[in-house]
């Protein structure tokens, strides 16, 4: 089948139903379980964002709904958006006006399905999964654009022309820096970069080499960019566009925007977490190969469940932790102007990013030396060629055959 | 009928209509819209056939990159507030009759070739649909090395049961280097044309007369 999914609950299903339905109803189950997390990341961090904004602006931020720290605050919110009317003003686009939010909402959606939660847990399986992502991620921005446009009014234009502007350079650093921890792992497969960094968390990527230390931070302020988050929130920019891409919107079409926004700051600090920080690994070396030996247990399919769902409280905790940095930034700098953010990108960001690609590219012949015959691997990259399925050449002529051999048939059990 | 099946069909269909929408329509960034929806559903296609990359890439290249340049270039050029394109009698006719002729020939094609002997001459004795039972690489996800490991060099596809000392197949990486260095040409062009223009101010005695 051409969409696997993690075979336990296939198997349940395949007791009790024929092949087909059990297989449906396997895929139907797994969307839905995406779905949830898709709409619960916005549901539980825009009360989040508004109880961090009002603490640090040395407020309360919500207090009364759902009782204690009004913690059913978007529950509320989302009750009032649905009630609202549906406004499609008299000047815009209308077909495009209304499509404009499924756009969004779709295109961060998608994303969520070549995303790991932990070791098999995704949705669908590809090797080249954070290629495919960083093309998804890209689709927002069309959402976006055509929202601006078709709005009918100038504040509007002015928000997606920025947001047209902002998205289409920072596009670039963002695919560099996503490159270079794909060139230690020699793999775009994001469950196999993740395995690659078990173990003590000196293992992660970002303690991998000076290089990589700094291509995190790079990333995550391009990938701040990317979600249009503040200080890089032109196409909003309330103070100066009322709201932007989004001033006409009212009611529900209007939190579309705002799912699609949550979900993809959830899907970028997500994938931090997975290329830099040791994905569903936890970065402690004994509870790593615990969790490991738990998940590769024979005989109980519990053991497995429990350790992934361990990892994927894990997973889910550092990019929760990244998606806080966020909202931190947010209240605490103000917003750029439209050329200093230009600048930031094609001046500082992209030049940044080749340095440290080339930087990435040469340190391991700085350190490890390139003398033929013996291929001197990083020690803590031992088991790459065990989790990748290639196998280690003895001499250099061997290697093609040894490549040859590798992708086909060797994990046949 | 499976799901694959009916999405298949469902993609295909969006496909189509996608096409004939953009004909049809006279606003600008609508055609441009329903471009998306086309290419997306072609993309969508090839995601079924588990060519995940070529599925990627056109998500990028087509879907991500050319027509938000062109909904951009339209913001910025666009004269009145919704750009309406009339095509003229003539141009309809034209039109119309070289792409009814180009239908012709691709279906007249498609419909020349035995399919199922086409795929096992293609794929090899061991043909296998993707579906079978047991291990199969494209279920894994593994459906870009073979791709990749060719653009690198090596043809595991070709060299893999061949004995030790055999002469290997060779990939496509110098075409690929070809490539890419045109590429790089191009886009030094392109910065050059597009480049400001300043104007050289002469200095020296000749200047100022």
């Amino acid at each position: 089948m051409p969409f696997p999914i993690a075979s336990s609950i296939g198997e349940f299903f395949d007791a009790y139903f024929s092949s087909g339905w059990a297989w449906t109803l396997t895929v139907v189950l797994h969307a839905t379980f995406i779905l949830v997390v898709f709409g619960l990341t916005p549901f539980l961090w825009i009360w989040a964002e508004r109880k961090i904004a009002g603490r640090i602006q040395d407020r309360l931020g919500p207090t009364r709904v759902g009782g204690r720290f009004g913690w059913l605050q978007s529950l509320a919110d989302g009750l009032k958006l649905i009630q609202k009317e549906d406004l499609v003003p008299k000047a815009a686009d209308s077909m495009l006006f209304r499509m404009a939010p499924y756009v969004v909402c779709v295109a961060s959606f998608a994303a969520f399905l070549f995303l790991p939660f932990s070791d098999g847990w995704v949705a669908v399986v590809s090797d080249i999964a954070l290629y495919v992502l960083v093309a998804i991620l890209s689709l927002e921005v069309i959402g976006i654009i055509l929202a601006g446009w078709s709005s009918g009014s100038k504040w509007s234009l002015f928000g997606g022309m920025r947001e047209a502007a902002q998205m289409v350079s920072y596009e670039i650093p963002l695919a560099l820096c996503a490159i270079i921890p794909v060139t230690i792992a020699g793999t775009l497969n994001l469950s196999d970069i993740s395995r690659l960094q078990s173990g003590w968390f000196l293992n992660w990527f970002l303690f991998h080499d000076p290089f990589t230390f700094i291509t995190f931070f790079v990333y995550f302020t391009v990938a701040t960019a990317s979600c249009k988050r503040a200080p890089f929130d032109l196409a909003e920019a309330e103070s100066e566009l009322v709201g932007g891409f989004h001033t006409e919107y009212s009611g529900m079409r209007w939190s579309f925007f705002f799912m699609g926004e949550y979900a993809s700051m959830y899907v970028v600090s997500a994938v931090a977490a997975l290329l830099f920080l040791g994905g569903w690994n936890s970065g402690i070396g004994p509870l790593d190969a615990f969790l490991i030996d738990l998940r590769t247990a024979e005989g109980s399919a519990f053991a497995g469940y429990l350790a992934n769902l361990l990892g994927m409280v894990i997973l889910m905790s550092k990019a929760w932790l990244l998606l806080f940095v966020q909202v931190w930034v947010r209240w605490t700098f103000p917003r750029l102007r439209i050329d200093q953010v230009m600048t930031t990108c094609l001046k500082y960001l992209i030049p940044m990013a080749c340095v440290l690609f080339l930087g990435v590219v040469l340190w391991p012949m700085l350190m490890y030396g390139t003398s033929k015959g013996t291929r001197t691997t990083h020690p803590f990259l031992e088991p790459r060629g065990e989790i990748l399925g290639l196998h280690a050449a003895a001499t250099p002529g061997e290697t093609a055959v040894a490549h040859a051999r590798a992708p086909a048939n060797e994990e046949a059990e | 009928m499976t799901l694959e099946t009916l999405l298949f069909y469902i993609f295909g269909l969006a496909a189509c209509i996608g096409a004939v929408a953009v004909v049809v329509t006279q606003n600008v960034v609508r055609m441009a819209f329903w471009l998306i929806v086309s290419l997306g559903s072609v993309a969508a296609l090839y995601f079924l056939l588990d060519a995940d990359f070529v599925a990627a890439t056109q998500i990028i290249i087509y879907v991500g990159g050319t027509l938000v340049l062109l909904i951009f270039g339209i913001m910025l050029t666009a004269s009145g507030p919704y750009q309406k394109i009339k095509s003229s009698p003539g141009e309809v006719f034209m039109g119309a009759g070289i792409g009814v002729l180009l239908l012709v020939l691709l279906v007249g094609t498609v419909g020349a070739i035995d399919w199922s002997a086409a795929s096992r001459a293609v794929a090899g004795p061991d043909f296998r649909p993707t579906t079978g039972e047991g291990y199969n690489p494209a279920g894994q996800g593994n459906t870009t090395r073979p791709i990749g490991m060719a653009l690198l060099g090596p043809r595991p596809d070709k060299d893999l049961g061949k004995p030790e000392g055999s002469k290997l197949s060779s990939g496509y990486l110098f075409p690929f280097e070809i490539v890419s260095i045109h590429l790089l040409v191009v886009l030094i062009g392109a910065a050059y044309l597009a480049r400001a223009k300043r104007r050289v101010q002469k200095v020296g005695p000749d200047s100022r007369e």
